[in-house]
């Protein structure tokens, strides 16, 4: 399986390998939804992982912070390692993985509290800081992180439903980086929001590349072409093609990777 | 039984009018379904709409106005008629009716009864025998009425809709007017009540004691009718009755809908339903044989008195029985909150008890809230496990272990037996239901709201 991957020499240059996985294989019962997978997610870069909708990228994505634990009915084999630890370790403590690598869903989803509440849920719940003023500090912090301070400054009290589609997806990527993750998955993140906030998040992963790794599962080509330094295609629960993103679209080795990219299928 | 039979013969007429139908509609067509407006059946259904409909209603219609009509008539030719009273009339109408039956007929009953008993009889088969002719004749008329109007331009599907939708709207209104009924009965009564006994000192009094002294020298019939100690038995019932079901229903809530497997889940919630459908008088007797006794050993072991029908007893059961109403809402809103909160605080490294403390209940809790406040006044509402259970004496306390008694328990024992509606003892009963309904109405409306409102959130 591992031999049809096309694994280009020009990608060992730079960077440390933040997570690794090797030969993993997810089953949702008896379904098989990814086969033998390799791959390197390397330290403040931004990984792309591509492919038409069932092939497996989202599932991958969730095997990197153990989402997949609250499927009853989903297996994960292989080895997947994050500061080359065992994540699937039975020793190791789900909720403190969770808490290194962070995770931005598809469609927002504020919780049905005051944005400040939302920011500050997993600083209290990680004991980070129980002072006010520590807190406060977080929530700031975070929120410019996510581009939001500026707006939401004033009405920190309010509902986070209350705000737009945009507002609300950077208000899930502050309260993702307020428990200061090493790791931040995004699933599809723009999915849901129009063209002028999808731009926002965008630039905004671009910044945040300087304090962590990222991974983003995208549909939108020139999404992972505008942002990411590496990509991965999946298709049919393979890993089919990993490469520097420019190189893998301009110059894909396998003819499925040229079949998708070029919108023959998918 | 001409009604009987006139109910069927009408049916059968509808039924092959819809044959007629359908084969009158086939001809007018001659063959080209296409120029048919809507499909035969539609013309079928439609003549045997107007048959059966209108022909059913009439027979309602006239059972309902037909005695009326016919003791007014045979009344009115009572001579003296005119100076009799009220009751006087209604014992000779009495009369007239066991004379038609052939009863209590002797030497001495008097000519102008049996005139008018011979009259009713004579009265009732024709009006027999008129119900039967109209309604034969208003079956041919429509049958022949919407025969005639069958042609292939006719919209017999819009039509036959048309209908449907009256009948639907017909048998709402129905349910509608009963309940209206049923309130304005109790508010009747109830006023005849308060022209009895003061509204003030019904609603404020702080004794209850309905029985009404006949004689002077009579003892324990004082006739107060304060209602203050019958509500504070029930809140007091009520409130032991949530402290055993709001903790266990809602854990059980939590635990069947965020912790439980598929396969676990599967088993508990049919259970939990089969707890549900125990019928309240089998939790009744469940709480007087079982329960009272523990209650009453347990209050003697603490060195308290306890009475053998403790508000205690009576509380825990009903509070089991609600478990089920509280559990099965709690878990519906519960899973109404979106999967994508519980992904949201895993992916933020929360643990699943912090995730159900701090996002999926505040969540739910509006809508838990209305659980509660539904289980609230069923517990209210609840009668035959505090009538078997709780007793009779109407204590003002707070004491669970006390004996106390419900607005249920006094409304089902004032009824038991022969009564005299003319007594505020009985009308009583009326003025307590009519409080009872007020808050359990309340209550559900409050609960409503807040369900309402919480939908309104993620849908």
């Amino acid at each position: 399986m591992s031999a049809q991957t096309v694994d280009a020499e020009p990608m060992a240059a730079v960077g440390q390998a933040k997570m690794t996985a090797r030969d993993v294989d997810v089953y949702y019962g008896e379904k098989r939804a990814l086969h033998s997978v390799d791959c390197d997610v390397i330290e403040n870069e931004v990984l792309s992982l591509i492919g038409p909708s069932g092939c497996g990228k989202s599932t991958f994505l969730r095997c990197l912070n153990r989402m997949n634990d609250t499927i009853d009915i989903c297996r994960v084999e292989g080895n997947i390692t994050l500061d080359s630890q065992d994540i699937y370790d039975k020793e190791l403590d789900v909720v403190q993985l969770r808490a290194r690598v962070g995770m931005v869903f598809q469609k927002p989803n504020p919780f049905p509290k005051s944005i400040y509440d939302n920011i500050a849920y997993g600083p209290r719940i990680h004991g980070v800081s129980s002072h006010k003023d520590d807190l406060d500090g977080i929530v700031q912090r975070s929120l410019e992180g996510a581009g939001l301070w500026q707006e939401v400054k004033d009405r920190l009290a309010e509902p986070g439903t209350g705000l737009s589609g945009g507002q609300q997806q950077r208000l899930c990527i502050a309260r993702a980086i307020a428990v200061s993750p090493e790791v931040i998955l995004m699933d599809e993140p723009c999915s849901a929001l129009d063209p002028i906030a999808t731009a926002h998040i965008e630039e905004l992963i671009d910044e945040l590349r300087q304090n962590f790794t990222i991974v983003i599962v995208t549909h939108n080509m020139q999404q992972a072409a505008r942002v990411s330094q590496k990509t991965a295609f999946f298709h049919l629960g393979e890993l089919v093609e990993h490469n520097l993103t420019g190189e893998l679209f301009t110059n894909p080795k396998d003819e499925r990777t040229q079949g998708y990219i070029t919108g023959r299928y998918g | 039984m001409s009604a009987g039979i006139l109910f069927a013969l009408i049916l059968l007429v509808a039924f092959s009018g819809y044959f007629i139908g359908r084969g009158r509609s086939l001809s007018v067509a001659g063959g080209a379904m296409a120029d048919l407006h809507s499909l035969p059946s539609y013309y079928g259904l439609y003549i045997a709409l107007w048959v059966g409909v209108p022909g059913i209603f009439l027979i309602l219609v006239w059972l309902f106005l037909e005695p009326i009509i016919i003791e007014a008539m045979v009344l009115s030719s009572i001579p003296g008629y005119e100076t009799m009273t009220e009751p006087d009339r209604q014992l000779a109408l009495a009369t007239v009716r066991n004379l038609a039956g052939g009863i209590g007929i002797r030497e001495d009953t008097s000519a102008d009864l049996l005139a008018a008993a011979s009259r009713y009889t004579g009265l009732n088969s024709t009006s027999a025998w008129m119900m039967f002719a109209v309604g034969m004749a208003l079956a041919a008329g429509t049958l022949a009425v919407t025969y005639r109007h069958i042609a292939t331009e006719m919209r017999a599907r819009n039509r036959v809709e048309a209908i449907i939708r009256f009948l639907l709207v017909l048998c709402s209104v129905i349910a509608i007017l009963t309940t209206v009924g049923i309130v304005l009965s109790l508010l009747f009564e109830s006023l005849r009540f308060f022209a009895r006994v003061p509204p003030q000192e019904f609603l404020f009094g702080f004794q209850w004691s309905p029985q009404i002294a006949l004689r002077a020298d009579q003892a324990g019939a004082s006739g107060a009718f304060g209602m203050i100690p019958l509500f504070a038995g029930t809140l007091l019932i009520g409130a032991i009755a949530m402290l055993v079901a709001v903790p266990i229903g809602l854990t059980a809530a939590i635990y069947l809908a965020d912790y439980a497997p598929a396969r676990v889940r599967a088993i508990v919630k049919p259970v939990m339903e089969i707890l549900a459908g125990i019928p309240t008088v089998v939790y009744g007797f469940f709480a007087i044989l079982t329960v009272a006794p523990v209650v009453r050993d347990f209050g003697v072991m603490l060195g308290i008195d306890a009475s053998a029908n403790s508000a205690l007893a009576a509380g825990v059961v009903m509070g089991v029985m609600i478990v089920p109403f509280v559990s099965s809402l709690s878990d519906d809103v519960i899973n109404a909150v979106p999967q994508a909160m519980r992904d949201g605080s895993y992916g933020l490294g929360a643990t699943k008890s912090e995730t159900i403390r701090l996002v999926i209940l505040p969540a739910a809790i509006p809508g838990i809230v209305g659980a509660v406040l539904l289980a609230v006044s069923r517990a209210i509402g609840e009668t035959m496990i505090v009538v078997m259970a709780a007793g009779l004496a109407a204590n003002l306390t707070v004491n669970p272990f006390d004996a106390v008694t419900t607005v249920t328990v006094q409304i089902a024992t004032l009824l038991v037996g022969d009564q005299e509606f003319d007594s505020p003892k009985t009308l009583s009963v009326f003025a307590l239901g009519l409080v009872l309904f007020a808050v359990t109405l309340c209550l559900n409306v409050i609960a409503l709201r807040v369900v309402r409102k919480y939908r309104e959130k993620y849908e």
